[in-house]
């Protein structure tokens, strides 16, 4: 058991503190937080657009028919391309959207990372778009009417009545897939992005032992994530508080 | 009757269809400042389809609406203004469960009439007491029974002072015992002057404060009149069967 421990713990030096290799870890878990960070901003950026322009469209499409006019082509059509967007991001795996933004669209850009966070902000943007517009359908019509029958316009009703009570709804769904996006990010390393699996991998190249990298990578992942799913359970508990 | 009060509402040959569902097929009616019309009639004849186009939350597919002297159809209109003037009650309640009580009833005069908030907070405290419900001001519509939940939607209404109020079966989802405090509440509002159009199956409001009463059934008023008229002597056998079920 003794021996056990004593292996363990050479290895541990010999993986991470000899030639200073933790610090490549700091790094990629650094780069890691960094991506996901600003991908997820763009995702609710973009979630919020494009859910906003696909429950208008839903909404208001009978009236603006008719009604007539241009204003029914032009939703129609910024609806049209938001399908579009939502289909293809969601048809098609991560990875090989990360590599057509490098190598193709950005393919003069060698900032790895700005590349990452578009990447997979795009892509969350489509996840969050949907459960934004989910959280907008499970709202009773009724709070719609009561708002549009007291002469708030449509925008205002989706202000100050729509949004707020959509926002408390999807906050744990809209949390979670904040986590999927953080291991989603792991695949960053096939555009070159040193982020904490990259990391974790060079060192294992180096040092020829892949134990104690690999599951130091797993173990950081893993603590991340649980302590997301423990503020998770918090906020739920404090929303439900909220009503009563 | 008050017919002799000037016309704040005129339907002239409303019609309104879901696709071939023809729901309204020609309604025309004139509704008087301090009228308080009922409307009766059995379920699907269309009483909540008339009373919704009046305010244009749904979309009369022919006819007009005069209100106010302006025709609200006319898709040049602004609805959202003259929507301030007419207030909205409805079976569910339809609360902001995200906002106290105050904040249910200063949200459309801050954000539309850009009234202060105190000014606005004053006069929903004011329309609070009236009903009774001052001290559940800071609370929460899940905190509130059926009754007073519709209580606030009505006096949150009166917050915009509507020159008419319509209302949609607004005790049908209540427990019996709190379809009282909720009837004298409109009993009040009704005897105050408000204008009221008001979809229900209470026979006993309608004779005691209704100037007028519809009985709609099929898309079209088959009957109208002082409810005490309608209700003893009914002409047509249609509402002759219908009362026969509800009194
Ligand atoms: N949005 C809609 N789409 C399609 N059909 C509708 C819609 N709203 C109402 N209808 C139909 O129109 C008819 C009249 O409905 P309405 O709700 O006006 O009746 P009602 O007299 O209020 O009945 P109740 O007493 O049951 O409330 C019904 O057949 C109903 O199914
Ligand atoms: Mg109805």
């Amino acid at each position: 058991m003794a021996e056990w421990f004593r292996d363990l713990y050479q290895q541990f030096t010999f993986n991470f503190i000899e030639g200073d290799r933790w610090k490549w870890i700091v790094q990629g878990l650094g780069e890691t937080l960094l991506i996901t960070f600003f991908a997820v901003l763009l995702g609710i950026a973009l979630g919020v657009v494009v859910a906003f322009i696909r429950s208008t469209y839903d909404k208001n499409a009978p009236a603006l028919k008719a009604r007539g006019g241009p204003g029914r082509w032009l939703l129609g059509l910024v609806n049209f391309l938001c399908n579009v967007y939502l289909t293809v991001i969601r048809g098609t795996p991560v990875v090989v959207q990360l590599l057509i933004m490098y190598f193709i669209i950005f393919a003069t850009s060698n900032n790895g990372t700005l590349v990452a966070v578009l990447a997979f902000g795009i892509n969350s943007g489509a996840y969050v778009a949907e459960i934004f517009r989910g959280g907008i359908l499970s709202i009773d019509n009724g709070q719609f009417e009561a708002g549009r029958s007291q002469g708030l316009s449509y925008l205002q009703t989706m202000a100050y009545i729509i949004i707020p009570q959509m926002f408390k709804i999807v906050l744990p769904t809209l949390c979670n897939e904040f986590i999927v996006l953080l291991k989603e990010t792991s695949v960053a390393g096939y555009v070159g992005i040193m982020d904490l699996t990259k990391a974790g991998d060079l060192i294992r190249g180096r040092t020829f032992s892949a134990f104690m990298p690999l599951i130091a990578v797993a173990l950081i992942y893993l603590a991340i994530v649980m302590l997301f799913t423990w503020l998770i359970r918090k906020l739920e508990g404090r929303l439900r508080g909220s009503d009563h | 009757m008050t017919t002799d009060s000037p016309v704040l509402i005129s339907v002239n040959n409303l019609q309104k269809s879901f696709g071939n569902l023809q729901v309204l097929r020609g309604v025309t009616l004139d509704i008087h400042k301090g009228d308080v019309v009922v409307v009766i009639g059995p379920s699907g004849s269309g009483k909540s389809t008339f009373l919704r186009t009046l305010n244009l939350l749904e979309l009369p597919t022919g006819g007009s609406i005069t209100f106010e002297g302006v025709d609200i159809t006319d898709r040049r209109v602004n609805i959202n203004r003259h929507r301030q003037k007419m207030g909205m009650v409805f079976q569910q309640f339809n609360l902001y469960p995200h906002k106290t009580v105050l904040d249910n009833m200063t949200l459309a005069p801050r954000k539309l009439l850009k009234t202060p908030r105190a000014t606005a907070e004053k006069l929903a405290m004011e329309l609070l007491e009236r009903v009774g419900l001052a001290d559940r001001a800071k609370a929460y519509p899940a905190q509130l029974s059926g009754g007073q939940k519709q209580r606030v939607a009505i006096v949150r209404a009166l917050c915009m002072k509507p020159d008419v109020m319509l209302f949609d079966e607004p005790t049908s989802a209540l427990d019996p015992e709190m379809v009282g405090e909720v009837l004298d509440v409109m009993k009040e509002l009704a005897r105050s002057g408000m204008t009221m159009v008001v979809v229900t199956h209470e026979m006993g409001f309608a004779r005691e404060v209704a100037t007028n009463a519809l009985f709609l059934d099929e898309g079209v008023i088959v009957e109208q009149g002082p409810p005490e008229e309608l209700f003893t002597r009914p002409q047509s056998d249609r509402l002759k069967s219908f009362l026969a079920k509800v009194l």
